[in-house]
């Protein structure tokens, strides 16, 4: 069973209720629980929408996009039916905050997923986890067919009005089968249509033509776990949490090097710094840090000197990175970044589609280069040709996994230089651990 | 599907197939859970499932091969009954992850992917399963055991060989 913390710093909304067996409905119902869909279904599209912009909150699932104005976009009328899609393809390494959701909170996903239906005018929603996830979709199965129980899921949603004047709402669960690209909103809905889970040319974009060919909202978990709390609090509560422009909490994966690793909730532009050595305990060990990667194994790694931060979308933007999911790792000084940065495009290489060109041999080809470095066989200029490989994929694929591979190995490049000279010459590498075991 | 058809699925394997093509817009929305479930079942999508598979969404068997050959959990040969899963993704890189795989490999004795001889365990090295908290992680089948020393692996495949013991 993984592991609860907690920290005085922390500002539990989305995590209120972890740990207090609200998986089981009437905890969750005793602790508030669908009060603010209720609301929802008596207030209206218009005002939820209003609601949500003024949050401020912003797509959890690293790119950061307004959920209100991404509700905004669905069209009105459509001649096609309209869904809801909610993303729990949790995969991005160094992200685990989904799993704490649909472990202890699955209620709020259903109750999220409702609201964001009322609000664009879907009668069919799809909670989608990762395959590798089964124990946390039976969780919301059953939390699922509670809710059906109650009536507050199907033909008149809270049991309110009759057949004609009744609003319509309907769940379905979906497993993934192992694939990190279906992380990406495209994939996702080609996967749930019994696809490959190859991207989708955009545009046109998912709220105007995307599941089935229906208007369509895909958000991550997380995004939707906050909305009910976003409702219950007041959008202009809700943004007042975090910082300008950045709505309310973040769940922060905090992992690797740290004393105390965990799923930490904190406002929004919380200091990195201060996350790395007060909340999370600082660096195993007493060791001495060497890099930080901020959001999720594929946001440009930080220095030391560079993570006296602000961890908002804006600020880490600023700082030449990515607050993307949220996962920060954390690497000590005893760690040999070229094996990091192997083991990190050795994860992307694996999971590539192989659709776009670009992604499919630059992934392979930094692979090699890296595998070739590691092992004591680099020359001087494959340290250009890695970052001149990675450059070249940048913006050149359909989805974003071309860059989010290139991002990282960059960075790696950039700001460890001298790190990858030490390997020169057929030196060993002063950290070699696993240079036998890129199996993958 | 016709009556004729030689049959894989269990009953039960089959009712969970149709509640779930009914459920969809399209029934071939089925088709990703339902290979998954399906080889939970069998143990892997041998020429059979796949056939019946296509056959019951209403697909050819390519079709199947096509989208079933994507996904990193379905596979086409039998695993070991109880399948053993190491992360040695970032997170669990960083904290002993491939210590961990390696132990295991001494304990079951087998190469990447290979299964043990008495066909109770198999063992490969895993992307990130979503446990980078509590890392190193591993899974066995669906179970997760994670804040792990390689000191814990004899214990844990031991309690797995007492599992099949009882049910023996």
């Amino acid at each position: 069973m993984p592991r609860l913390v907690s920290h005085p710093d922390e500002v539990k909304i989305v995590s209120r209720r972890f740990g207090k067996g609200a998986a089981q409905i009437d905890k969750y119902i005793e602790l508030g629980g669908y009060e603010a869909a209720k609301k929802c279904l008596a207030q209206g599209s218009d005002w939820i929408i209003n609601e949500m912009k003024a949050s401020g909150l912003r797509g959890r699932g690293g790119a950061g996009f307004p959920t209100g104005m991404k509700w905004s976009f669905v069209p009105r009328q459509s001649a096609k039916p309209k869904y809801v899609l909610v993303n729990g393809d949790e995969s991005e390494p160094g992200t685990c905050k989904d799993h704490l959701i649909f472990l202890h909170d699955p209620h709020a996903v259903i109750e999220g997923t409702i609201i964001a239906g009322l609000a664009i005018g879907a009668k069919l929603g799809f909670i989608y986890l990762r395959g590798e996830y089964r124990y946390l979709l039976e969780i919301m199965e059953k939390a699922v067919a509670d809710a059906y129980a109650r009536g507050f899921l199907g033909k008149k949603i809270f049991g309110l009005g009759d057949e004609s004047t009744g609003t319509e709402f309907q769940i379905i669960t979906q497993t993934g089968a192992g694939a990190y690209e279906v992380g990406e909103e495209s994939a996702l809905m080609e996967s749930l249509e019994g696809k490959r889970g190859i991207p989708r040319i955009k545009p046109p974009f998912p709220a105007v033509v995307g599941l089935y060919g229906g208007p369509t909202v895909i958000n991550n978990a997380e995004t939707i776990a906050a909305v009910p709390h976003v409702i219950a609090m007041g959008g202009a509560a809700f943004a007042e949490v975090g910082s300008p422009r950045n709505g309310g909490t973040r769940l922060f994966s905090i992992s690797g090097h740290v004393e105390r690793p965990g799923v930490y909730e904190l406002p929004m532009g919380y200091n990195l710094k201060k996350m790395i050595y007060e909340v999370a305990g600082g660096v195993r060990g007493g060791r001495g840090l060497k890099a930080v990667v901020p959001g999720g194994s594929s946001t440009p790694v930080l220095l030391p000197e560079e993570i006296d931060i602000g961890m908002d979308f804006d600020q880490v933007g600023k700082a030449g990175s990515m607050l993307g999911s949220a996962g920060v790792v954390v690497i000590d000084d005893q760690t040999c970044i070229v094996e990091f940065a192997l083991r990190t495009i050795s994860f992307y290489q694996h999971e590539s589609c192989g659709w776009c060109i670009p992604c499919r041999e630059g992934t392979d080809w930094l692979k090699k280069s890296l595998t070739r470095f590691h092992a004591g066989f680099g020359e001087r200029k494959d340290i250009d040709n890695i970052q001149y490989l990675a450059e070249n994929m940048l913006g050149r694929t359909f989805c974003p996994l071309g860059d989010a591979a290139a991002m990282p190995t960059i960075a790696f490049v950039k700001k460890f230089r001298k790190e990858f000279e030490e390997h020169l010459n057929g030196k060993p590498c002063p950290f070699a651990k696993h240079l036998d075991l890129a199996v993958l | 599907m016709s009556d004729e058809t030689m049959t894989v699925f269990s009953p039960q394997l089959a009712a969970r197939f149709d509640a779930l093509a009914a459920k969809y817009p399209q029934r071939r929305s089925a088709l990703v859970p339902m290979l998954l479930y399906a080889q939970d079942e069998i143990g892997y999508l041998s020429d059979a499932v796949i056939l019946e598979v296509a056959e019951r969404i209403g697909i050819t068997e390519l079709d199947v091969r096509n989208v079933a050959s994507y996904y990193s959990m379905l596979r086409f040969k039998p695993a070991g009954k109880f399948n053993v899963q190491v992360c040695t993704n970032i997170s669990c890189m960083l904290r002993g992850g491939y210590e961990v795989y390696e132990r295991f490999q001494q304990e079951l004795g087998v190469e990447p992917k290979g299964v043990t001889a008495d066909g109770l365990f198999s063992l490969e090295e895993v992307e990130c399963i979503g446990a980078c908290c509590w890392a190193p992680a591993i899974q066995v089948n669906y179970d997760f055991h994670d804040e792990l020393t390689p000191e814990q692996v004899p214990a844990i495949l031991g309690n797995y060989r007492a599992r099949e013991n009882a049910h023996a």
